[in-house]
């Protein structure tokens, strides 16, 4: 265990409640898929080789928007070793991430509306010949106006980028609610402060490209091999798209080389290598070169904001008017999810009652934006963080002290029908504030110097999913077998969060044997009941449910059997150490659990998890709802140097309620990765465009921190225990992300008196803020009051 | 067509390579060593690096044939589930592998590191490690597995790097 866990919260309950298995909440041993990663021996998507294995290549548009006239394939398919060319038109049917929105195909047909677009893919027996083949694919285009900009795409002048459906619109979703009485708040004010904020677009680069391998199976079936965040959902696009019945595709995930949301969407990958291995009848692997995972995107939205908050003179927030607009790129994906995600969050973690947004996520001809880590809710959490700093100096109060006086409570429901369980924030915030000695250094450093905060909620999960239907979210399956080895067969993702070791230790606690006795079968569709997949934050809470009401099923029958032969109740017994005792006799567990196999037969099991109902009140508000929330505190301190406007972040504290420590090290190590990707937004990372081309489309132009510029990074673990998750376990993969931004942006005004609306505060930046001047690319917010529009 | 020979993980190989073949091709594809990764192509992430007569090496941009007569080492001759190396040992206890894909890269450059300096401070850590991205941990946990193999080393007196490897 390490020391990190001495920060728990005044209740110090983690040792009051440690689970009788012992397991939970201890580490030091590594996770069970560790040994794999470092020796080399894990298998990526790309490691996978078979006999008479094809390669494929994409030929990519040139033009942000134009007519696709003509691709002629003939001077590709002469070439010697290759074997097909295919094209939009071998594979139309539409799909997309969420149902109401299905606007892309595997392949462009007849128009193209990015640079980078996939038009063609060629395979071919080596992977050189298919990357040169990809050279002889002409494509003969009819550009179009491109739309880049946010005020293009709200031209209604402008013809939309998809010209189908009743209502064709550049404006993908709006959102518009109202809680409470903002303008009666407004009224009650004694300040009120408006102001723009503009975040920029970020990606994930995920240290794996993505990749596919697809192999055909007899009777028409396929098995594929995909590096994807979301088993499930891919798994139901692929078929759909080729037109065949679920059950005859067989979608496994391998290790995959993480994906911070960027792996969430079907890709080019898995629907072209599984349609040409059907057509070839050979396996088929695709695999995306570095530069077009940057194409391929789906990363953070760059939105511009407006925000309108009243304070009273004590600090009580009375209200927040606020507005959004995130240009998407030129498909969906998840952006009828991030329209919603700008807005509902805005509150949290306060008391406020009065809030009002309007949010639009937009098309244009730019790669296509999606989920990206803290997705949708963490670019306003900036502008609101930021902007309860702004005003509390303005009216001469802490910061803190103002955000402490109206923090959410335990088992309260917001305005807008968030249902919130525990609470470990005041917790957090004293944890953070300890941690990096704030008081005595917050406006008492020298000029150059500064420290800040803010506070953030996020998710466990949604409470509903993609598809509406009365199904379990997760499923797991538990099979021991008389070595007692114990398998957990889950559609899981783990994608490097720790997902599989979560599992085994919910699995190993209650039955009482060591983590490390526990194989789990993830991802495999063929084999795993369904989870919905590795995205808002939900595994831990809803697959780790699944996981317990599986293994207690178990644990009941091997009681039973323990009891009997011991002549003792099954109630009194307890699951420690490898063996089933009641204090006074116990039995090893190989034995306990051959004898169940005995009494009852095969030891099998299954467990899932739904959520509850969403309540009925907020049927408008059905995306934001969850079974519970997390909640993070985060200090920055920085040393910005005036003469160059070089920021460096030194430190970070980060202390976030997870609810329950399952694993301290994966833990803290998933608070660690969100500092370190929050640090890359606040100071490096911005996606660029000239005319539609990514500006930065490799890992040397697109800037994402290195060991050098990232801070000492303390994660602190809170733990609230929460009432419906698992041993009380909350999320701990996205939420602690949100605050690092804002807290940053606050310590520059801690150290050199300037508020920096748009990140990442990059030395000019800090430099035209300095000499007082406007920053650059600021453009004013349009007037989005009366547009409509929309699926 | 040049014709190669080098010893690998301690094994002598005779091979064949292209001209142009980089020597990450020629690991992964001609002998199935598939634990050094591409992450880019052109050396920019560090997640191909191997040991290249004790030096590390980014493969993904070393030409295969100019590997001719070398003493290379990859993730997959470090060390054994058994018998790992005290990088893997304490990056595995420390967690610092999320999702593996960066890991077999910074592995090697820090038992690279380790060979050539068996008790390095933590600028030349940092300095090392600056050639290989890490997306997942904010390299703390790497940091603090390779704190531990010095701070093991230099207060046990334990042997440094070369006798173990």
């Amino acid at each position: 265990m390490t020391d990190k866990l001495r920060h728990l919260g005044p209740s110090e309950t983690h040792t009051a409640a440690v689970a009788e298995g012992g397991i939970v909440g201890t580490g030091g041993h590594g996770k069970i898929d560790g040994m794999a990663k470092i020796t080399g021996a894990a298998i990526f998507t790309d490691d996978i080789r078979l006999p008479r294995m094809a390669h494929a290549k994409l030929v990519r548009s040139t033009h942000p928007h134009a007519k696709l006239l003509s691709i002629d394939t003939r001077r590709a398919l002469a070439m010697p070793g290759v074997l097909a060319v295919m094209t939009g038109e071998d594979l139309p049917t539409r799909h997309g991430a969420i149902p109401v929105a299905r606007d892309e195909t595997a392949l462009a047909v007849e128009r193209v509306r990015y640079i980078g677009e996939p038009i063609a893919c060629v395979a071919a027996t080596s992977e050189a010949i298919a990357r040169e083949a990809t050279a002889l694919v002409r494509v003969v285009y009819e550009p179009l106006d491109a739309i880049l900009t946010i005020e293009e795409a709200l031209d209604p002048d402008l013809p939309p980028i998809h010209d189908e459906g009743k209502r064709p619109s550049n404006i993908l979703r709006r959102v518009h609610q109202h809680h409470g009485d903002v303008d009666a708040g407004f009224e009650a004010a004694d300040l009120v402060v408006e102001e723009t904020y503009d975040y920029p677009g970020s990606t994930h680069v995920p240290l794996e490209t993505h990749a596919a391998v697809a192999q055909p199976l007899p009777a028409g079936r396929i098995k594929l091999w995909t590096s994807t965040q979301n088993p499930h959902y891919v798994h139901k696009t692929v078929a759909h798209v080729l037109g065949i019945p679920e059950a005859d595709v067989r979608l496994i995930k391998p290790d995959v080389g993480a994906g911070y949301g960027g792996k969430c969407d079907t890709f080019a990958t898995e629907l072209c290598a599984s349609w040409l291995a059907r057509k070839l009848d050979r396996p088929v692997k695709l695999a995306f070169e570095r530069e077009e995972v940057f194409y391929a995107h789906r990363g953070r939205h760059p939105t511009r904001m407006w925000l309108k908050m009243g304070m009273k003179s004590d600090g009580t927030i009375t209200a927040i008017d606020f507005k959004a607009i995130a240009n998407g790129g030129a498909y969906a994906s998840y952006g009828v999810v991030t329209a919603f995600y700008l807005g509902v969050f805005l509150a949290m973690p306060y008391t406020l009652e009065n809030f009002r947004f309007t949010s639009m996520r937009l098309y244009t001809n730019l790669p296509p934006c999606g989920p990206k880590r803290g997705h949708g809710a963490l670019q306003p959490r900036f502008a609101v963080e930021a902007h309860i700093d702004r005003m509390a100096t303005d009216l001469g109060l802490d910061p803190v002290a103002v955000r402490r006086q109206q923090l959410v409570q335990p088992n309260t429901t917001s305005v807008n029908g968030l249902k919130v369980t525990s609470v470990g924030l005041e917790q957090c915030i004293e944890e953070a504030l300890m941690g990096s000695g704030y008081a005595a250094k917050r406006g008492r450093l020298p000029f150059g110097r500064g420290i800040g905060i803010a506070t953030s909620t996020y998710m466990c999960g949604a409470l509903n999913g993609v598809y509406p239907d009365a199904l379990p979210h997760s499923g797991v399956q538990i099979q021991i077998d008389r070595s007692g080895r114990v398998t957990i067969f889950a559609g899981t993702a783990d994608i490097g969060q720790g997902s599989n070791h979560m599992l085994a230790t919910l699995v190993a606690e209650r039955l009482g044997i060591t983590p490390h006795l526990c194989r789990v079968v993830e991802g495999d569709t063929d084999l795993c009941p369904v989870d919905l997949g590795s995205y808002s934050s939900r595994v831990t809470f809803m697959a780790g449910n699944a996981a317990i009401e599986a293994a207690d099923k178990l644990r009941q029958r091997i009681a039973n059997a323990v009891a009997t032969a011991l002549e003792t109740s099954a109630d009194a017994l307890r699951f420690r150490n490898g063996k089933i005792g009641d204090g006074s006799r116990s039995m090893a567990w190989v034995e306990a659990i051959r004898l169940a196999e005995a009494n009852t037969g095969t030891l099998g099991s299954s467990g899932s998890y739904r959520p509850p109902e969403a309540d009925k009140r907020f049927r408008r508000n059905p995306i934001g709802p969850s079974p519970a929330y997390s909640f993070t505190a985060t200090v920055a301190e920085v040393q910005v140097d005036p003469e160059s406007g070089i920021v460096m972040v030194e430190q970070v504290w980060c202390a976030h309620d997870l609810g329950r420590v399952l694993h301290p090290e994966i833990a803290e190590g998933q608070i660690e990765g969100c500092v370190y990707m929050g640090v890359g937004e606040a100071l490096l990372e911005e996606q660029g465009y000239d005319l539609g081309q990514m500006s930065s489309p490799s890992i040397l132009e697109y800037k994402i921190p290195t060991v050098y510029d990232t801070p000492a990074i303390h994660a602190l673990l809170i733990e609230s225990h929460d009432p419906g998750g698992p041993f009380g376990a909350k999320e701990v993969g996205e939420g602690p992300q949100l605050p690092v931004v804002p807290a940053i942006a606050n310590a520059i005004h801690d150290a050199i008196g300037v508020r920096l609306n748009r990140p990442p505060f990059s030395p000019d930046r800090v430099l035209r803020a300095l000499q007082g001047r406007p920053p650059l690319g600021f453009e004013p917010m349009p007037d989005i009051d009366q547009r409509r529009g929309g699926t | 067509m040049p014709r190669i020979q080098l010893t690998i993980n301690g094994e002598t190989v005779t091979h064949w390579v292209a001209d142009n073949q980089s020597l990450l091709d020629f690991l992964r594809d001609d002998l199935g060593l598939t634990g050094s990764k591409h992450g880019c192509d052109v050396g920019d992430c560090g997640a191909c690096t191997v040991i290249l007569n004790d030096r590390p090496r980014l493969s993904c941009i070393s030409l295969a044939a100019l590997a001719d007569g070398s003493d290379l080492q990859t993730i997959e001759g470090l060390g054994r589930h058994d018998e790992l190396h005290p990088v893997q040992a304490t990056i595995h206890k420390h967690v610092g592998a999320q999702c593996g894909y960066c890991t077999p890269g910074i592995a090697m450059r820090l038992a690279a590191l380790l060979k050539a300096n068996p008790a390095p401070d933590d600028a030349a850590i940092r300095s090392a490690l600056g050639a290989n991205i890490c997306r997942c941990t904010g390299y703390t946990k790497i940091l603090a597995a390779a704190a531990e193999i010095v701070e093991d080393w230099t207060s046990h007196d334990k042997p440094p790097d070369g006798s173990l490897a």
